[in-house]
């Protein structure tokens, strides 16, 4: 009887935690089914906003004729250059901007002034010095994920207390010992934010300055739909870019989780 | 006594620091570097333009009154973006963070959403809105919803439970409770989802107008780049990154003053 009752209570909480995020997928797939009928009923043009199931229909075009697995990897090859070189040197420049505490005091503001600087305006301009190709959008996004490396790499490190530095020091650890086994697990959860936050900020500057330049991979494909008014496509490749960067996102957020120690 | 003690402070020698002094340092070497490699001729011809030559450009843009034009309907299409994006965050983040149900069930769509590139809808607000000043406030309007409206959210679920008990205990219909109770405690995070909301604002009309516009800052660096006016297109470039800063330094205070992150 109390094996029951404990069953049936389990199952209830498991049903109160999974209703929330069950309600929204069905608000969302009322929303869609909505915008179906609006369409079909010709309430909204197919010319502005084609209906789901059209677009939907629209994927194996996109992946056979426009090549959107291919473009996928261009991005994503993109992204990774810049935020690999952003990870590189924004961990270098973090630890420096740390190590020299003059640095650290003239530079940081700097540092973070760049963060708040909508670069991507000066893309312009690195069209006129770089040209129209994979290394404007590399460079550019590479400038837009350092300042995050950066700034929470330093954050890190400056967060590590002192007590547990000097107790490296009295077991007579080296100052390369007190860095590996002291100092970079104490600033990983930090830095690990930091790279996930470059990661993002890399992706986001890829997508927009290849729409914006027109060049290269998910960026340019919408840009170059919308240009000869492939609307069912262009609304598919919108939907496969939201996506990408949601599981992007959801992906980093969980490798983060998995890396910090526990 | 020490001597230190008997000169009045105002009389006291002021030394420049030596952070003053290492970034006075460091931004003349870059003025060095930028001018050497001005000169060097490396980079196509005007490429690097002599700093001489941005500022009298810079000079000569601020003078023009086409320019006042063109800022003019920027800041028109910034400040509508924002208080369109503003109202609709703080009503949907109010929402969220009130029901914890509705919270748990849509909360997860807008925290994912909120880091996607917003300047891939840009073709679709162009339909929709047309070339004009339409598509960019939406734009704009599109970026700043999510910060205001996740900050909303999180601000709302921290506020003290007791105050919420008081309000229902003297029985406050719901727009007396938002009045009088979350609206007050909701003032550090609406400022900071005001200061987030606002760079991405800007940066979402800026980049609308660069792509397909023909008024605003943005169209001014297009046509400049477009004409290779390499100074004019420095100097356009300055003012925009101007005008951000002064948007985030001026939001940035505000939000000091209540108290925001």
């Amino acid at each position: 009887m109390e094996a029951r009752l404990l069953a049936v209570s389990a199952g209830g909480r498991l049903l109160r935690r999974a209703l929330p995020p069950l309600a929204g997928f069905a608000a969302l797939l009322v929303l869609l089914a909505c915008w179906q009928a609006a369409v079909a009923l010709g309430w909204v043009s197919e010319l502005i906003a084609p209906a789901p199931a059209t677009i939907g229909a629209s994927f194996p075009q996109l992946i056979e004729d426009e090549g959107l697995i291919a473009r996928f990897l261009q991005t994503f090859a993109e992204a990774f250059a810049a935020a690999g070189l952003a990870v590189l040197v924004g961990t270098s420049l973090g630890w420096w901007l740390h190590a020299k505490p003059w640095a650290g005091r003239a530079y940081e503001s700097w540092v973070a002034t760049f963060a708040a600087a909508p670069l991507v305006l000066i893309y312009p301009l690195f069209l006129v010095i770089f040209g129209r190709n994979s290394g404007t959008i590399i460079v550019m996004s590479f400038l837009t994920g350092l300042p995050a490396v950066a700034l929470k790499t330093k954050e890190g490190l400056d967060g590590i207390r002192r007590v547990h530095i000097h107790v490296g020091r009295s077991f007579r650890l080296t100052q390369s010992q007190i860095f590996w086994k002291i100092m970079l697990p104490g600033a990983i959860p930090t830095i690990c934010n930091g790279v996930r936050l470059g990661l993002i900020y890399a992706l986001i500057s890829v997508v927009g300055v290849e729409f914006l330049i027109n060049f290269g991979g998910l960026g340019e494909l919408i840009d170059d739909l919308a240009q000869r008014w492939e609307i069912p496509m262009e609304f598919g490749a919108i939907f496969f870019v939201v996506l990408t960067s949601v599981c992007f996102f959801y992906l980093t957020e969980k490798l983060e989780r998995w890396i910090r120690p526990k | 006594m020490d001597q230190a003690e008997v000169i009045p402070r105002r009389l006291a020698p002021h030394f420049p620091s030596s952070v003053l002094v290492i970034r006075l340092a460091t931004l003349l070497c870059l003025w060095a570097a930028w001018e050497a490699l001005a000169a060097s001729g490396l980079l196509y011809q005007g490429v690097i333009p002599s700093s001489f030559r941005v500022g009298a450009a810079l000079a000569k843009l601020l003078a023009s009154g086409d320019f006042y034009y063109n800022l003019e309907f920027t800041l028109f299409e910034v400040l509508a973006s924002l208080a369109l994006g503003v109202s609709a965050g703080l009503v949907a983040g109010l929402a969220l963070g009130a029901s914890v149900f509705a919270g748990k069930a849509f909360e997860p769509y807008l925290h994912y959403l909120a880091p996607t590139p917003k300047i891939v809808f840009l073709p679709i607000l162009l339909v929709l809105f047309g070339v004009d000043a339409g598509s960019k406030i939406a734009m704009g309007t599109l970026s700043c919803f999510f910060p205001m409206a996740l900050s909303v959210a999180t601000g709302v679920r921290q506020i003290d439970p007791v105050l919420l008990r008081v309000g229902r205990s003297f029985n406050l219909n719901v727009v007396q409770t938002i009045r009088k109770i979350y609206l007050p405690s909701l003032v550090a995070p609406i400022a900071t989802g005001l200061k987030l909301g606002l760079g991405v604002a800007i940066i979402g009309c800026l980049l609308a107008e660069l792509k397909m516009s023909n008024r605003g800052l943005g169209f001014l660096v297009m046509q400049y780049y477009s004409q290779f006016r390499i100074p004019e297109l420095y100097a356009a470039l300055i003012v925009a990154f101007a005008v951000a800063a002064l948007g985030n330094l001026l939001i940035g205070r505000l939000v000091r003053r209540r108290g925001g992150g």
